[in-house]
């Protein structure tokens, strides 16, 4: 019985490790908890829809806007004040982290699957196939993806699905290279050897040996492309070609409150959305800095290099 | 090595053509029809089969494209469907506000990031890099239209309320009559265009600067007891920057993207405004001919920049 015992060694496994290191990282932490409070904050958006009795749509001219036209500042009714149609501020935000959210992560997600995908054909066949893949990998990476991503809108119109195919379309590339080569490395390993002289094949070996070993650089690429997709989307819907209006999205209020400068007059109407999207992707990149210092100890961590003369 | 060029400059051309196929066939399978659109909704049936045959939109797919690209090739981009005038002549109208803002926004970028990268990894560990660090982070996550209207805010709004002027509230003043005023319009433009990049220049200096002074010829260059400072600037810096050149080809993809949302926040009447309002107007030969520029800017760029690496890194010859 190994509780009897007083001084416990004890057996942890590789992702027990990762996790406990994490927790260790205040910053990584206050990040993560961050992020959770941001989930929630969008998940319950309906609730403070019937908390302040606002939609996020909906037009409050009477109570909304000053005499004048003009929104109103953060008061008792209006805890985040009004944009310039009198809409509820905070509604639109809780509402528009979910856009947010939802187009950053999974436009992260589609990205790595993809360039997971072609990184590791690449990689792992070589030859022709990796020159091909290269090529393309090259390609999409020296192309103007902003207005490419302008000319597609204007021929399709803007939705949230294109904002996301965009978005992926765009930045698997880094993720694809890396994968490569990795891949190309896990390639010559004795255990790939191996297992091809038990009879295994290509994609078995795609599967079972090369994959596992990949997660570390997906884990953390992944993470780290989830801020980009969210400020590349928000630039979308900013440049009025991601969400479609009246739908709230954090980018499109910024939009709103940069016509005709109206956020000099009223500075909720930028500070809001804009420290809401600031602090997000600053967290999601805190907490992939922390992911990858966690799961890579070996890695080029800032607390290791502290030791370097 | 002028194998290796040739070799680039294939690829550039290859980047061209399938930009160009791209936007073409983009066009061409969109919904609308051009005639209608550059004759209005009047236009009698006549009319559009003679603006059709005017524009050869009769012609094969093929055909048309081929036409395209001839007339491109020779600097002939179209006409705008809004006012007849050549895509070309609109395009150079715009391009010295572009010009300015991404030329000055890159020497910003690399005067400020590299230095913090440097003084980063020298203190490793200690309160500058610590600094550097946040400065990367934040740097990072700035978006760059939030950090546009908030410089306007802070720099030229608030001042203004306050009674005087400090930085002027955007807008495009030419350069030739008064370089002064030019500067003076453009310093927050290239600040903000500048921050998001010289955080990731200032992470991959750090990386780079920490990894360069580990190496070996870099304890004999201290071992002959040069100084810190020749050991630093004179051995370490070549090492240091060679990589940073491949990055700077890859980044310049992205800087037209940063000067179309800066050029909205500021006002600037450059060519990434130019490409927004084609948008909204449904101006197609505009998009076209913006996007292939901005192709072509990338692949000059990247010719550039191979060039540089060639004459930096001795290796690659």
């Amino acid at each position: 019985m190994t509780a009897e015992v007083t001084t416990v060694v004890v057996q942890r496994g590789y992702w027990e490790l990762m996790v406990r290191r994490l927790l260790r990282d205040r910053a990584a932490l206050v990040a993560l908890c961050f992020i959770v409070l941001v989930t929630i904050f969008a998940i319950i958006a309906p609730a403070f829809e019937a908390w302040t009795g606002h939609s996020p749509i909906e037009q409050y001219r009477e109570t909304g806007m000053s005499p004048m036209g003009l929104p109103v500042a953060p008061n008792r009714e209006f805890i985040f004040g009004t944009d310039h149609l009198g809409r509820d501020v905070l509604v639109r935000l809780a509402y528009g982290a979910r856009v947010s959210l939802i187009v950053g992560v999974l436009a992260a997600v589609c990205a790595a699957v993809v360039g997971v995908t072609i990184g590791t054909t690449a990689g792992f066949f070589g030859g022709r196939v990796d020159t091909v893949l290269s090529r393309f990998m090259d390609l999409v990476m020296s192309v103007p993806f902003l207005l490419c991503a302008l000319a597609l809108v204007s021929v399709f119109g803007p939705s949230i699905e294109l904002s996301v195919g965009v978005i992926v379309f765009f930045s698997w590339t880094t993720m694809g290279r890396v994968i490569r080569g990795q891949v190309i490395s896990l390639r010559q390993m004795e255990f790939v050897e191996a297992s091809r002289s038990l009879g295994a094949g290509p994609l078995s070996i795609m599967f079972v040996d090369i994959l596992p070993n990949l997660s570390v650089p997906i884990i953390v690429y992944t993470t780290m492309m989830i801020p980009g997709s969210i400020v590349f989307e928000a630039t979308l819907s900013f440049l009025g070609m991601g969400i479609v209006p009246p739908a709230p999205s954090w980018g499109g209020m910024l939009a709103d409150a940069a016509n005709n400068s109206l956020y000099l007059v009223a500075w909720w109407l930028v500070f809001i959305p804009g420290m809401a999207l600031l602090l997000t992707t600053l967290a999601f990149n805190i907490l992939g800095d922390g992911i990858r210092d966690a799961l890579d100890p070996k890695g080029m961590s800032s607390r290791r290099r502290r030791k370097r003369p | 090595m002028i194998r290796y060029l040739a070799r680039r400059l294939a690829f550039g051309v290859g980047v061209l053509l399938t930009l160009s196929v791209f936007v073409f066939f983009l066009f061409f399978i969109a919904p609308g029809d051009p005639a209608r659109m550059i004759a209005g909704d009047k236009a009698t049936e006549t009319q559009l089969v003679q603006i059709r045959t005017n524009l050869g939109l009769d012609r094969p797919i093929a055909e048309q494209y081929v036409r395209f690209l001839t007339r491109a090739v020779q600097g002939d981009l179209g006409f705008s469907y809004r006012n007849q005038q050549p895509v070309a002549k609109i395009i150079v109208s715009r391009l010295p506000a572009t010009i300015s803002l991404v030329i000055g926004g890159v020497i910003v970028w690399l005067a400020v990031g590299i230095p913090v990268g440097i003084m980063s990894a020298r203190n490793a560990g200690g309160v500058r890099d610590r600094l550097g660090q946040g400065f990367i982070l934040v740097g990072l996550s700035f978006p760059t239209f939030v950090l546009g209207m908030t410089s306007l805010y802070v720099f030229y709004f608030l001042p203004r309320q306050a009674g005087f002027s400090l930085l002027p509230g955007g807008g495009f003043k030419p350069f030739l009559p008064n370089p002064a005023d030019w500067a003076w319009h453009m310093i927050l433009p290239w600040t903000t265009l500048a921050l998001t990049n010289a955080a990731v220049y200032a992470r991959l200096t750090r990386g780079q600067m920490l990894e360069v002074m580990g190496e070996d010829y870099v304890r004999t260059a201290r071992a002959k007891g040069l100084s810190e400072r020749t050991v630093v600037y004179k051995h370490g810096m070549r090492a240091t920057l060679t990589p940073l050149a491949s990055q700077l080809g890859a980044d310049v993809a992205a800087l037209l993207g940063g000067a179309i949302v800066i050029e909205q926040v500021y006002g600037l009447n450059g060519v990434g405004a130019l490409a927004v309002q084609a948008v909204a107007n449904l101006d197609r030969p505009i998009i076209i001919g913006v996007v292939l520029l901005g192709g072509l800017f990338i692949v000059v760029a990247n010719i550039i920049v191979d060039i540089a690496y060639l004459l930096l890194d001795p290796r690659v010859r």
